[in-house]
């Protein structure tokens, strides 16, 4: 064996041994948390689509297996439309809302002077609260005897609308404190895009004698158009998946159960049908899958032609 | 709406005013003033109707007239609401489930994206989108199952079972991944021929020059814990042991009629109030955070 061989056999074991250094420092500190999401991330989507085939009281010991029975039951039911409806009107008036108002907003911070970073601070404050306290402060808002808000309408002359009874007002109600709470988010985002436009392009265009409304519509709104698709993904991600304002402001879902909050009256309502809760939750993360794939697929087109 | 101002004797006939006349600084303030004032009144009048009416009595609240401030700044309804839930125990359990919950968090997402970025291992990538994916997966599927597990663990009614599914974190990681990647190689490579470890390359470097964006994963999660509701609600059913949001659901239960709100406004104002303080001090961080991905590509 020639001194040659004898260094690349040192040097191939130093390496390995280094190469199994690392392996183990990557396990010890990544681990943890890989162990953690396996456990409680992944385990339960798959649970749930196996739970989904089940015809299963929530706490008996046993359970019947029925295949596709939750999915054909859930989508014959005529609770079905209900919650389709309910869960289409809820994503579209919220997203629509957040991100026209959120768009609107966005205008008027993009001016800078005195004052504009507090009021996109104070914008954007309702994203980071509690959903049950916000919710509770505008059920105290909206209450059609003693509420602020139908005693503003009493000194017009006007009776109050029947927020809490009326099943297509009580989803009008959440839609409303829903968009308030998330307004400030889409309206940071649109911010940051419009302060992405370059000052010379306004300059070119205003050169060629554009209004404001000319430059908007021409030259800033297909400019913002990549932020706007990102936020109408988004936007309607979290949509169907809000929770806190529904439950507390809603706690029997009447005119508002979305899709997420049927999988939850179904286990934990009362009623404790955890295969059919399931079914409902995989529904909702088969569309939520869609979605997402949706969105990498087509910021993966961007990024290709530029 | 500038036909209140009181005009200099300009010459009628100018066809444009000076870009800096009076006439146009005003109607520019107006223009730009009104729709951001218009948007802070509306954020902010629910929250301080929130906080006036937690100090008023049950006469002052069950009244048709609208009253914006209350007759005295006496905490009776914050003494009420504590008679019908543990009110402090409340806090004191939000408190203790945030801290240790973004703590460890925030330390596994320090400990995960350093090994994807300085440790060499096998397929990172292929486990890093596996990490990234559980971005699109909501807690609300992972619901039933969970509290199967944990349940069955005896971890219903306690601090560990409110606090262990949670910890996993993608965001934190892929944040963290993110700021990690554009750190100066050089530096670490100096420390590494210095003969510093992994371990002592991740606490005495990476960590102190990461601080900022720690910071950010720290505070994203703290305002998340504090916040978090759904799973609370279900692996929590003993009243001593709920975090805030669950209580006021425990409030508005026992609580019917109109003088409730009163109590309910005294929740709001303890749920609301303690984020509203820390967004306001940190705010940049924290919309930063949870703007993270939307404004970089």
């Amino acid at each position: 064996m020639s001194w040659e061989d004898g260094l690349a056999a040192t040097t191939r074991r130093r390496f390995g041994q280094r190469e199994r250094h690392d392996f183990l420092v990557f396990l010890a500190l990544a681990a943890p948390n890989i162990l953690l999401i396996v456990a409680f991330t992944y385990r339960p989507v798959l649970n749930n689509i196996y739970f989904s085939t089940l015809d299963w009281t929530l706490g008996a010991a046993t359970a019947v297996q029925v295949g596709f029975g939750n999915y054909v039951e859930f989508f014959t039911s005529s609770d079905f439309t209900q919650v389709a409806t309910v869960t289409a009107v809820f994503t579209a008036a919220t997203v629509g809302g957040s991100m026209v108002l959120g768009l609107l907003v966005a205008l008027a911070l993009h001016r800078r002077m005195p004052g504009s970073g507090f009021a996109r601070a104070a914008v954007f404050s309702p994203y980071v609260l509690s959903g049950v306290g916000v919710g509770l402060v505008w059920l105290f808002i909206f209450d059609p005897v003693i509420g602020v808000l139908a005693g503003l309408l009493r000194m017009i002359g006007l009776p109050s609308p029947q927020w809490f009874n009326d099943p297509s007002l009580a989803l009008a109600m959440v839609i409303i404190v829903y968009i308030w709470k998330n307004v400030g988010y889409a309206a940071v985002i649109y911010l940051a895009g419009l302060q992405a436009i370059p000052q010379d392009l306004r300059e070119a265009i205003a050169l060629d004698g554009a209004g404001p409304w000319r430059t908007f519509r021409s030259l800033v709104l297909p400019l913002l158009s990549p932020t706007t698709f990102f936020l109408l993904i988004t936007s309607v991600l979290s949509s169907l998946q809000a929770f806190d304002i529904i439950r507390i402001m809603t706690p029997l879902g009447t005119g508002t159960t979305t899709l997420i909050y049927e999988a939850y009256l179904q286990a934990f309502g009362g009623y404790n049908r955890a295969g059919y809760s399931a079914t409902v939750s995989t529904v909702l993360f088969a569309l939520l899958v869609v979605l997402t794939l949706v969105q990498v697929l087509v910021l993966e087109r961007r990024v290709h032609y530029r | 709406m500038t036909t209140t101002v009181v005009q200099p004797p300009a010459p009628p006939t100018a066809p444009v005013a000076h870009p800096l006349a009076p006439r146009n600084l005003v109607a520019a303030a107006v223009s730009a003033y009104i729709p951001l004032v218009l948007a802070v009144a509306l954020v902010a009048l629910p929250l301080l109707w929130m906080l006036l009416s937690s100090f008023k009595t049950p006469s002052e609240l069950i009244t048709t007239d609208v009253r914006l401030f209350p007759s005295s700044l006496a905490p009776d309804n914050y003494v009420a609401a504590a008679e019908k839930v543990p009110f402090l125990r409340l806090f004191l359990n939000s408190t203790i489930v945030t801290v240790v919950g973004a703590a460890i968090k925030v330390a596994l997402a320090i400990c995960t994206a350093y090994a994807l970025v300085f440790v060499r291992f096998p397929a990172k990538n292929l486990i890093f989108a596996g990490i990234l994916a559980t971005l699109m997966v909501p807690p609300q599927v992972s619901l039933l199952p969970n509290y199967l597990l944990v349940s069955g663990l005896g971890g219903a009614d306690t601090y560990w079972g409110i606090i262990l599914p949670g910890l996993g974190t993608g965001f934190g990681t892929f944040l963290l991944r993110q700021h990690f990647m554009t750190l100066p190689m050089s530096i670490l490579e100096a420390a590494e021929i210095d003969g510093a470890g992994h371990w002592r390359r991740l606490v005495n470097i990476v960590v102190p020059i990461s601080a900022p964006s720690i910071a950010t994963v720290a505070l994203v999660s703290i305002v998340f814990e504090w916040n978090d509701y759904l799973w609370p609600l279900v692996i929590v059913s003993n009243p001593e042991m709920m975090t805030l949001p669950v209580g006021l659901t425990l409030l508005v239960n026992s609580e019917s009629g109109a003088d409730a709100y009163g109590l309910l406004m005294a929740g709001s104002v303890a749920v609301i109030v303690p984020v509203l303080i820390v967004f306001t001090a940190l705010q940049r961080y924290i919309i930063a955070g949870l703007t993270q991905g939307a404004v970089k590509d």
